[in-house]
């Protein structure tokens, strides 16, 4: 096989693969319309993407807001104390919140959907569920994809405060600025488009992050180690796919 | 047998992967009430028969009738509508490990017949009951169950909506021989109360015995021989014998075995 056969062999699986996962999207994403809707599903979804995430996405925004404060202090040349929280929250709100928030449930969720919905389809539970008169897509799919691209808004508005706190933290305790500077440069500056830009993107990476992991879980074959692979490939997935649209999607939003 | 006796009627089904025709046209009847045993070796396409008659494998060509009517073609809703009359025990019993027992007994009256919790709690405790099983094992978790009582869990499942069709993929595969007795006699016991129309596969022989009104043998896509559980011994067929006495030499060569006295 040459090289113009292998890369066109390759185009054409990818090409492939991106079309059946958009038909997959499609079909998870719209067929809780249509009913039944299993709410206890979509509830538990919730509570364990959402409330579980909590913790690990607190932690990431806080250290994050506190590494980043003391960044910009450093590499600030005049009036730090204005443009430190302005910069902060800007970046914090735009930008890293959603997208570490993103990555952090990028890696704890949809290795998990992958894994339980691959475990799923390989020990016969998903044909289990056809047998039993329930659509697999509206009992394991819909309320996943619903679940985090509802909760992973809400997480990011958590992770803003919570960043911008930890900014809080540093610049008042460890380098000394008034506080009343830090609230009100911070709320002067920042606007409501950028907290909602940042959500309206939270909740796209929420639908990418479980389409992908949902996908290569029910797509998984072969035992344990179709399993595994069907995680990796989840948790690569969801990352890159956040990281694509939040390009794609910044380039929209930002006038440049 | 006439027409409007049967149950399940199965005309040249064909179902391949790739270049690998598993199922060359396979034609069955299953009259009301009775139950049919499909043996044959691993490989020749008894799970991919059963699969295409639950509507999780799409048919390649032919036509699977129940009551006379073409599920071949059927998806979704329709498809889920006729799924509602019957009933299957998994191989691997494939208990939902998320939920307790007694849920896993209950998905369909909860789920697809929308009964209350309290209405469909009793019913699944019922059917425990009926598979021996003590109301207290409803409150575990499958994870906590054996592989007997697992199996007993999903035939309690299977049976929870009083199907008209059951279907029954390697009963008794993995247990041990009293257990697999056991089994059998549930569902020898448990069909007849619901007086179910029945499709089991399997390749224990004792279970087919136990179980069967008829058993068909399939052999590489094709249904090779059929008849009453007292006439395999005098079958006729070579294929069928080598199998019943599981011989290792005769028509049946695995590919395994071939290659390795090749190599030799």
């Amino acid at each position: 096989m040459n090289v113009v056969t292998a890369t066109g062999r390759l185009t054409l699986d990818a090409i492939g693969e991106i079309g059946r996962i958009a038909n997959f999207a499609g079909r998870g994403g719209t067929t809780w319309f249509f009913g039944p809707f299993y709410w206890r599903a979509f509830f538990d979804a919730l509570a364990r993407i959402g409330y579980a995430s909590l913790p690990v996405v607190g932690l990431t925004a806080i250290f994050t807001g506190a590494a980043l404060a003391l960044n910009i202090y450093e590499g600030a040349l005049f009036n730090v104390e204005a443009f430190l929280p302005q910069i902060l929250g800007v970046s914090i709100v735009r930008e890293l919140g959603p997208v570490l928030a993103a990555l952090m449930v990028a890696g704890r969720c949809s290795s998990a959907m992958a894994a339980e919905i691959g475990t799923m389809r390989v020990t016969e539970q998903i044909d289990a569920l056809s047998t039993l008169s329930v659509d697999p897509f509206k009992y394991l799919i819909a309320p996943r994809i619903l679940a985090t691209t509802l909760a992973l808004p809400l997480l990011v508005l958590t992770a803003d405060i919570i960043g911008v706190y930890g900014g809080y933290l540093v610049s008042v305790y460890a380098l000394g600025f008034e506080p009343t500077h830090y609230v009100t440069n911070l709320v002067d500056f920042l606007s409501v488009d950028d907290v909602t830009s940042g959500l309206v993107k939270a909740a796209v990476f929420g639908f990418l992050i479980s389409v992908m992991g949902c996908y290569y879980g029910f797509k998984s074959r072969g035992g344990a180690g179709g399993v595994g692979s069907a995680t990796r490939t989840a948790v690569v997935a969801a990352a890159v796919s956040v990281l694509a649209s939040n390009y794609l999607m910044t380039s929209l939003m930002v006038e440049v | 047998m006439t027409r409007d006796l049967k149950k399940i009627s199965i005309h040249g089904l064909n179902k391949a992967f790739g270049d690998n025709h598993v199922l060359r046209g396979v034609n069955l009847d299953v009259a009301k009430g009775q139950s049919l045993v499909v043996i044959g070796g691993s490989g020749t396409g008894k799970s991919v028969l059963i699969k295409c008659l639950l509507g999780l494998l799409k048919v390649d060509k032919g036509a699977i009738e129940i009551d006379g009517v073409n599920i071949a073609r059927q998806t979704g809703g329709d498809r889920r509508l006729m799924a509602r009359q019957s009933g299957m025990l998994f191989q691997s019993s494939a208990l939902f490990d998320s939920l307790k027992v007694w849920e896993n007994v209950a998905f369909r009256l909860i789920y697809a017949e929308k009964k209350s919790h309290k209405q469909a709690r009793e019913k699944a405790l019922d059917c425990l009951a009926q598979v021996g099983l003590a109301p207290e094992v409803g409150d575990l978790s499958p994870a906590e169950l054996s592989g007997g009582m697992q199996k007993r869990v999903g035939l309690a499942r299977a049976i929870a909506a009083d199907p008209e069709i059951l279907f029954f993929d390697e009963p008794t595969t993995g247990l041990d021989p009293i257990m697999a007795d056991i089994i059998n006699n549930l569902i020898v016991d448990r069909v007849k109360a619901l007086g179910a129309t029945t499709v089991s596969i399997t390749h224990d022989m004792a279970s087919a015995r136990k179980i069967a009104d008829e058993i068909a043998m399939l052999y590489q896509g094709q249904i090779i021989w059929r008849g009453k559980p007292d006439d395999i011994e005098h079958s006729g067929n070579p294929m069928v014998d080598q199998f019943v006495h599981g011989r290792a030499e005769g028509p049946i060569q695995m590919q395994v075995r071939r290659d390795f006295i090749s190599k030799k």
